[in-house]
């Protein structure tokens, strides 16, 4: 209930952003969004089911081009966008089932390489996306503005979207199947859990939004190309913004994304040329400072403010 | 009357060794059948190929006639075949009642979560864990991770529980604590095998005794003929142990 509340409030907040700030305060409003909605689904398979994924940026990219492809052919901008997550959930059942036997490492490498095939196959066949050339998207006939509003909540209703389905997951009983796969699979294998089903189910989450968040920045951007959406970072970043906020939370992925962005926003331009070194930095500290997330560390710290007493 | 479990025939290689050989045995429901023989005879090998995590490589396995030889584990599980670790195998972040819960929501009768944690407390307290369920489980003694197993094993509502060495580490008082409660899940109408590397204790709570060695069974019967068996004197037991043990008291029945 208290999750629910939560989200309705952050979403009420996030809405009113278009009343505070102009074009450029929406452009980041719609950028923590789409990262929100990465972070969120790196969060069903690497931090419920514990795998590593490396895929997100390939989801992303073939949620973008499948979108792309049929709003070149005509297709209506919401069916377009749907079909970019139908598209990459079923890309994940099937790539799910070639991968989600490995562990650790190598499974990470392997959901690495998806990505970088994916990439290949874009770059091979200019008939239909346009290769190397990238592809340009048909421009929305709407005002600057209108165009920045537009794309802004639809980027917020899909973290909501993402968000909500986080919650429900979280609760059910695959969430808790995942929890025990990420714990000790072996065992829950034993304990009747259908660990590769419920794996597959993972990825596929982690696969549908992040498929539909491509989708919506193509469309936002008007033009892509392959080093663009396939980028390595955008597999790299929601990982760790989920590491930032707190794995396996509700909110962590959010609080992650706005935090990783707004440390881009306000420190990394003041450092252009080094600033992958500083994103490599941030990861060193998390790794070794904060392993559960600012969310652990700020429960933890309220929990020591509290005067010693019996616990509630 | 078909067996509530009969292996027929049955084999597991690993590469070249023959860790099970050519095994045919039958569990009536009801028993406590002890497993018994020398490190590396096979023991464990028999359960992880009747839980389907190490699927035979010969021979088959059947639930009331029903072959099960190659479903995968959670199939196995849901089936109503659960078991304990040697090794312990909690999920060590988790409280104590959510570990049994999973065995209750995903193979046992809880149709939900809430309805598998109500149902895991009465375990716990079947098994004397309730005070601790809100304890993560890497926080527990090795005897109340053995301890656990067992609950997340009957929290799985089992037709037939194998339990894999619950016994080892713990002392004396602790062994009887457990060989009681294993001897109250039997009345519960639970099949039970035993694998156990104290005789006194297995002679004292199995109603049969089958032993292997070198993954061949090399004796099935109560515990008595099974210890004035020659091959198992002179595989396993050794004549002055045999002759001490056949001056204890076997179990009634017998």
């Amino acid at each position: 209930m208290r999750d629910w509340l939560l989200l309705l409030l952050l979403a009420l907040a996030c809405s009113l952003l278009p009343l505070a700030g102009d074009n450029y305060v929406l452009r980041l409003g719609t950028i923590v969004a789409m990262y929100a909605v990465l972070a969120q689904s790196w969060n069903f398979i690497g931090g419920l089911a514990g795998y590593p994924s490396f895929a997100t940026a390939a989801f992303f990219g073939l949620g973008a081009y499948t979108s792309a492809v049929l709003l070149s052919y005509g297709a209506p901008t919401g069916l377009a966008w749907t079909a970019a997550g139908g598209m990459a959930c079923l890309f994940a059942a099937l790539i799910g089932g070639a991968i989600l036997h490995l562990k650790g490492h190598y499974f990470a490498i392997a959901s690495l390489a998806v990505g970088e095939v994916l990439r290949e196959v874009v770059n091979t066949t200019p008939d239909l996306t346009g290769g190397g050339m990238g592809m340009n998207l048909p421009v929305p006939k709407l005002s600057v503005a209108a165009a920045a509003q537009t794309f802004y909540f639809s980027m917020l209703a899909l973290a909501a979207l993402t968000t909500a389905a986080a919650i429900i997951v979280q609760r059910s009983r695959l969430g808790f199947g995942l929890r025990c796969i990420q714990q000790n699979e072996d065992a829950a294998n034993i304990l009747g859990v259908n660990a590769y089903g419920y794996k597959t189910a993972a990825f596929c989450l982690s696969a549908v939004f992040a498929g539909m968040a491509g989708a919506i920045y193509a469309s936002w951007v008007h033009y892509i190309e392959p080093p663009d959406v396939f980028d390595i970072l955008l597999a790299v970043k929601p990982l760790v913004m989920v590491l930032l906020g707190g794995i396996g939370t509700v909110f962590g992925p959010i609080i992650g994304a706005f935090l990783l962005i707004a440390f881009e926003e306000l420190v990394w331009r003041s450092f252009l040329t080094i600033h992958a070194a500083m994103l490599g930095g941030i990861i060193v500290v998390l790794v070794l400072f904060m392993p559960n997330g600012l969310l652990a560390l700020v429960r933890s710290g309220l929990a020591r403010l509290r005067p010693a007493g019996p616990k509630p | 009357m078909t067996a509530l479990l009969a292996l027929e025939g049955v084999s597991r290689r690993f590469g070249g060794l023959a860790a099970l050989d050519t095994v045919t045995l039958s569990v009536e429901a009801g028993e406590i059948l002890g497993l018994i023989g020398p490190n590396g005879a096979g023991k464990t090998t028999l359960i992880n190929v009747v839980t389907g995590v190490h699927p035979a490589t010969a021979g088959r396995v059947l639930l009331q006639g029903e072959d099960i030889t190659r479903l995968k584990p959670y199939r196995i599980a849901r089936k109503g075949l659960a078991r304990t670790f040697q090794i312990v195998q909690p999920f060590p972040r988790m409280s104590v009642l959510e570990n049994v819960a999973a065995g209750a929501v995903f193979a046992g009768a809880a149709p939900s979560l809430k309805e598998g944690l109500r149902l895991s407390r009465e375990h716990l307290a079947f098994t004397g864990l309730a005070q601790i369920a809100d304890k993560p489980a890497s926080t527990l003694t090795l005897a109340q991770r053995k301890r656990l197993e067992l609950a997340k094993g009957l929290a799985m509502n089992p037709r037939f529980l194998m339990l894999d060495e619950v016994n080892a580490g713990l002392n004396s008082s602790e062994v009887d604590e457990a060989l009681a409660m294993i001897r109250r899940i039997a009345e519960r109408g639970v099949t039970i095998l035993v694998i156990e590397h104290l005789m006194k204790v297995v002679v004292s709570v199995s109603t049969r005794l089958a032993v292997l060695h070198h993954g061949a069974l090399i004796a099935v019967g109560t515990p008595r003929e099974v210890l004035a068996d020659r091959g198992v004197i002179e595989a396993y037991l050794g004549e002055k142990y045999a002759a001490r043990l056949a001056g204890a008291r076997p179990a009634e029945g017998a």
